[in-house]
């Protein structure tokens, strides 16, 4: 691994790092299991606008290095996202399967979130080299195109969960609308340029 | 420099911090620049609990209305609050509602409408008529946590009395101050904050105006000087910091109705049946505690309380 790769996966390990510390600290309030979860959830979603950021950045830079840590990143998604599906699973719920069954149909912030979540299994699947080469290049990406559709979940999510002051869920989506829309310009811009008349 | 303390012999936030750089600083996390640096930086600055101050009242005498449970620490009685007027975070209002309110002002209470003896009062001859008790309730927030808190203060019903609503007096109305020289000016709630509850509500021996928890006088964050407590209610009808009690004839809009009609209803009864959307309400996080309680209905009030709604909807009227 590369000096680079190395310092981002250590850096990745901070959020975590900090949260296990500031636990036994007694520095999460009065609430220190609601405000785990939420931490996690709000990494997952950093994390997840991290591996979209990489793509754009590397037009921008043409730091083409970037690219060799964007499946570290989606990893640390998944690892976020797992922490914080096991604290809503045990600490929320206790296990209790009925209530968790009940939650996630009742409560559409949690259908939604479940599925989320779902969806980021087959992203994970075919995440090595192996798994690339059998799916091959193209149906790999088609594949982890669903990639747009989690993180536009992650931001309703975020959104519906919070009561009544939505300024930080409207931050993230603010984050987001850029950088899907990036993509969707650089999009149209290269059809225009296949549509337009050799000279 | 010489150092204001206020009534609980601390320092005023004025003080600490310049009024100014106070302000940005509340904009600069409003405007979502601080939440991009992580809750890393959010959870540092959570680290400044009020010190416990020495009891105001030592002589309280204890009602009956009392429940035996274990009481939630003074620490997370005092640092865990919804105050949205002095931010939304959980430790917000513990932050910024430091001395609040300012005493070198006098508070007001205006009690009007349908009544035949309104008036204004200054908040000490407000109190002065009813003799103060404690009361340790319970607590249940629409968020699904809990707390037991050990109020001080009366009987709303001895104030209302005492005003003498007429008959056309079907409902109270409360309102909280609002000053956006000192609280948020964004409106996360249409302010002033109002709440209201129906006239026999209002004059159950249970619901009370509470001028202090602890022992204490009530910090700012706790809805001080003055806030009602209404137990078997959830948290949010239970409104801080009043200015205004008003009789009036029809059923009032509260703040929380106006912001969410089908999420927040007049009555707003804790009801382990009644799920809200975003929470399941069957149970409970009792702060301090890690398994969750069942909820109970009416928050255990239910002997108190249930006859006020024989024959009604309550999932209708929720």
């Amino acid at each position: 691994m590369s000096k680079f790769k190395t310092s981002v996966f250590i850096i990745s390990l901070l959020p975590v790092s900090w949260l296990i510390y500031a636990l036994f600290t007694h520095q999460l309030g009065a609430n220190p299991i609601e405000a785990i979860t939420r931490d996690l959830g709000d990494w997952a979603m950093r994390f997840l606008w991290l591996t979209l950021l990489i793509t754009p950045l590397r037009w921008l830079t043409g730091w083409n290095q970037l690219m060799t840590i964007r499946r570290m990143l989606g990893l640390y998604v998944f690892f976020y996202a797992v922490l914080h599906v096991t604290m809503y699973l045990w600490l929320d719920q206790f296990f209790e399967w009925d209530e968790i069954l009940k939650d996630i149909i009742k409560r559409p912030f949690i259908t939604i979130g479940f599925f989320t979540f779902t969806a980021l299994i087959p992203l994970v699947i075919t995440s090595n080299n192996r798994m690339v080469k059998k799916l091959g290049g193209r149906r790999w990406k088609k594949l982890h195109r669903l990639t747009y559709a989690i993180a536009i979940a992650t931001s309703v999510h975020f959104y519906m969960m919070v009561k009544q002051d939505k300024t930080e869920p409207l931050f993230y989506i603010a984050l987001l609308v850029l950088l899907l829309g990036v993509r969707i310009y650089k999009y149209y811009q290269k059809q225009r340029l296949k549509l337009a008349p050799a000279s | 420099m010489n150092i204001k303390k206020n009534r609980w012999n601390e320092p005023a936030a004025s003080d600490i911090t310049d009024y100014d750089v106070y302000l940005k600083r509340r904009d600069f996390l409003a405007g979502g620049a601080a939440l991009a640096l992580g809750s890393v930086s959010g959870l540092a600055l959570a680290k400044e609990a009020p010190a416990i101050p020495s009891p105001t009242w030592t002589d309280l005498v204890s009602s009956n209305l009392s429940i035996d449970e274990k009481k939630t620490s003074f620490r997370d009685v005092t640092t865990y609050n919804n105050f949205y007027e002095f931010g939304t975070g959980k430790d917000s209002p513990a932050r910024n509602a430091v001395g609040f309110p300012d005493n070198s002002q006098p508070w007001k209470i205006v009690v009007e409408g349908e009544c035949d003896n309104p008036g204004s009062y200054g908040y000490d001859d407000f109190i002065k008529p009813y003799p103060l008790e404690e009361r340790i309730y319970r607590m249940r927030c629409v968020e699904g946590w809990s707390m037991v808190i050990p109020w001080v203060g009366f009987s709303l019903s001895d104030v209302l009395k005492q005003a003498k609503p007429n008959s056309k007096a079907k409902f109270v109305e409360f309102t909280t101050l609002y000053d956006p020289d000192i609280m948020i000016k964004r409106n996360v709630l249409d302010w002033p904050y109002t709440e209201g509850l129906r006239i026999d509500e209002a004059m159950n021996p249970l619901t009370m105006l509470a001028v202090g928890l602890y022992g204490q006088e009530l910090l700012g964050q706790n809805g001080a000087p003055i806030r009602l407590v209404v137990p078997w209610k959830y948290g949010f009808k239970s409104i801080k910091s009043i200015v205004g009690i008003r009789f009036v004839e029809e059923m009032p809009q509260s703040a929380w109705m106006k912001a969410g009609p089908t999420e927040y209803g007049f009555y707003s009864n804790v009801n382990p049946d009644v799920p809200h959307p975003r929470w399941s309400q069957s149970r409970e996080r009792r702060i301090g505690e890690l398994r969750k309680r069942k909820t109970l209905m009416f928050n255990g009030y239910a002997d108190h309380v249930a006859s006020l709604y024989e024959g009604m909807d309550l999932v209708k009227n929720f």
